[in-house]
């Protein structure tokens, strides 16, 4: 379980957001949305101490992330799995060397255990074959596909996604929700999901947090959602949907 | 950012690489590719260097020499004792703060903003002990190798040079080069390359490390890199000469 209290970041003048305070449970999949630049991608790197914040605490098990020494932080970062917003693919390694570098250093499988695992994470976001390949032979898509794969490879507690299928063509949209469904449902994983893809939303999560004007400024269940009439965020899924709309008018 | 605080950051940085050395084995594979990039990688320039500057030294030596009174092997002795002493290895470090220094420097700081960095340390690598460590000590392992290489080569260049113009033959070259021979000026040398090893990779390190702002903040940290790399090197150079001769 994870508790976030009062957390407050800035950079320097620039207040990102201040007073969050919320829960995540396990086995969950929770979905945090919120316009460009309201600090999602912040919020998450807080979670394993990446950022560290102005004030408040984030508790992991009710191991509070920012007064740990160094040795059990580096613990708990192995329990979560996090796909970056542009991936973060290493480039100086080969697209399976990607995925099977969180099994390589801290776990003792062996060679061919390493290699069964890495492929079938890899088969399970459509890439099978594309191993030997360098990442920088990829499309953005792909990218962001072996991304999931390295996240999901060592079977974490947690996963984290930051905007798993922007840029991503529909029909792959649709199968990264499928396959952030399976994971959460198969593996009892909890997801954290940012996205401001409302359809990813509606289709995989539980709960939701809107993050908007610098503070968490609503937290409900995805039901609740559809029924608010909280004016911001009703207006940000107006927004969406609109664009959702557009879209398929496109598309025909 | 004040200097002071850039030097707290830096000491930190090596804190934490120093925290988690004993991992360093762990990453036995990014250190052999370190001293392959460093060394390997680095021995043409340097040896081209070597023989440059030693030749040139030589003609230089040899026109301001011109008198009957003093012996023709006394530019060998000056030759080969600059070279030892000082050139090869202040030559050959300027040389590589620019091509290890900048290599560093732009590997690191393409990490950072590419969130490679983060990515290390989101599944519990020490990422300074995984990539900085390794770094500074393939600089501190190589640096006094391809000193080593700098000076032979330039002793090599300042006989060639010698020979080719004229200046003198390649015997009395290497007689002078014998007679005011001590072991302890490559001692010397070998100190200094491994203390600008030291010097060029942790800088460039540390900046890189701590890049910001997309490829042109890349860009930024690659020059800061570069230029400081070459200060501390001269400077580390006065320090080093005044406590040690
Ligand atoms: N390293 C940093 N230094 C300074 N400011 C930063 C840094 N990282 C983020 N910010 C600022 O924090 C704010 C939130 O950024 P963040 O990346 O979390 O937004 P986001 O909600 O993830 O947006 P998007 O949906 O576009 O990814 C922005 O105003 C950004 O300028
Ligand atoms: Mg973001």
């Amino acid at each position: 379980m994870i508790k976030i209290r009062n957390l407050q970041k800035s950079f320097g003048d620039n207040l990102v957001w201040s007073d969050v305070s919320f829960d995540i449970h396990d086995g969950e999949t929770i979905a945090i949305i919120g316009r460009s630049g309201c600090g999602k991608s912040v919020l998450i790197k807080h979670f394993i101490a990446l950022l560290y914040p102005d004030q408040g605490e984030v508790f992991i098990d009710d191991k509070e992330v920012f007064e740990l020494p160094y040795t059990e932080l580096r613990k708990i970062r192995q329990r979560f799995g996090v796909l970056f917003q542009g991936s973060a693919l290493f480039d100086s390694v080969s697209t399976f060397d990607n995925v099977a570098f969180p099994l390589r250093y801290f776990t003792s499988q062996t060679e061919e255990e390493i290699r069964e695992n890495v492929n079938n994470a890899l088969k399970m976001v459509n890439l099978e074959g594309v191993g030997p390949k360098s990442t920088a032979e990829l499309s953005g898509g792909m990218r962001k596909r072996v991304g999931v794969a390295r996240a999901i490879v060592h079977e974490p507690d947690y996963i984290m996604y930051d905007e798993p299928t922007s840029g991503l063509d529909p029909q792959t949209s649709d199968e990264i929700n499928e396959l952030m469904m399976d994971m959460a449902e198969n593996l009892d994983i909890t997801s954290i999901v940012v996205t401001h893809d409302m359809h990813s939303v509606l289709k995989i999560s539980e709960r939701v947090a809107f993050l908007d004007q610098g503070a968490l400024s609503w937290l409900g269940s995805l039901e609740e959602m559809k029924h608010t009439d909280y004016k911001p965020l009703v207006n940000f899924m107006k927004a969406s949907e609109y664009q959702i709309t557009n879209k398929s008018k496109e598309s025909v | 950012m004040s200097p002071l605080r850039q030097f707290g950051e830096y000491c930190n940085l090596l804190y934490k690489g120093v925290r988690s050395a004993t991992e360093v084995g762990m990453y036995r594979s990014n250190l052999t590719n370190e001293l392959v990039k460093i060394g390997y990688e680095s021995m043409p320039i340097i040896i081209l260097t070597g023989i440059f500057s030693g030749a040139v030294m030589t003609i230089q030596t040899s026109y301001q020499l011109q008198s009957a009174l003093i012996p023709k092997s006394t530019i060998g002795s000056i030759v080969s004792k600059s070279m030892i002493i000082e050139l090869a290895a202040v030559v050959s470090s300027l040389v590589l703060a620019g091509k290890v220094g900048a290599r560093i420097s732009t590997e690191l700081g393409t990490m950072r903003v590419s969130e490679q960095i983060d990515a290390l340390e989101s599944m519990g690598f020490n990422s300074v002990s995984f990539l900085v460590i390794p770094r500074i000590i393939g600089g501190i392992i190589m640096f006094p190798v391809l000193y080593l290489a700098a000076a032979a080569f330039g002793i090599g260049g300042g006989v060639l040079a010698g020979v080719v113009s004229g200046a003198l033959p390649a015997s009395e070259f290497m007689e002078g080069a014998r007679t005011f021979f001590h072991p302890a000026d490559v001692l010397f040398g070998l100190i200094k390359a491994t203390v600008f090893g030291y010097i060029v990779t942790s800088i460039a390190c540390y900046k890189g490390y701590y890049a910001t702002g997309g490829a042109e903040g890349v860009g930024t940290s690659t020059t800061r890199a570069t230029v400081l790399g070459c200060i501390y090197v001269l400077l580390a150079d006065l320090i080093l000469a005044t406590i040690l001769l």
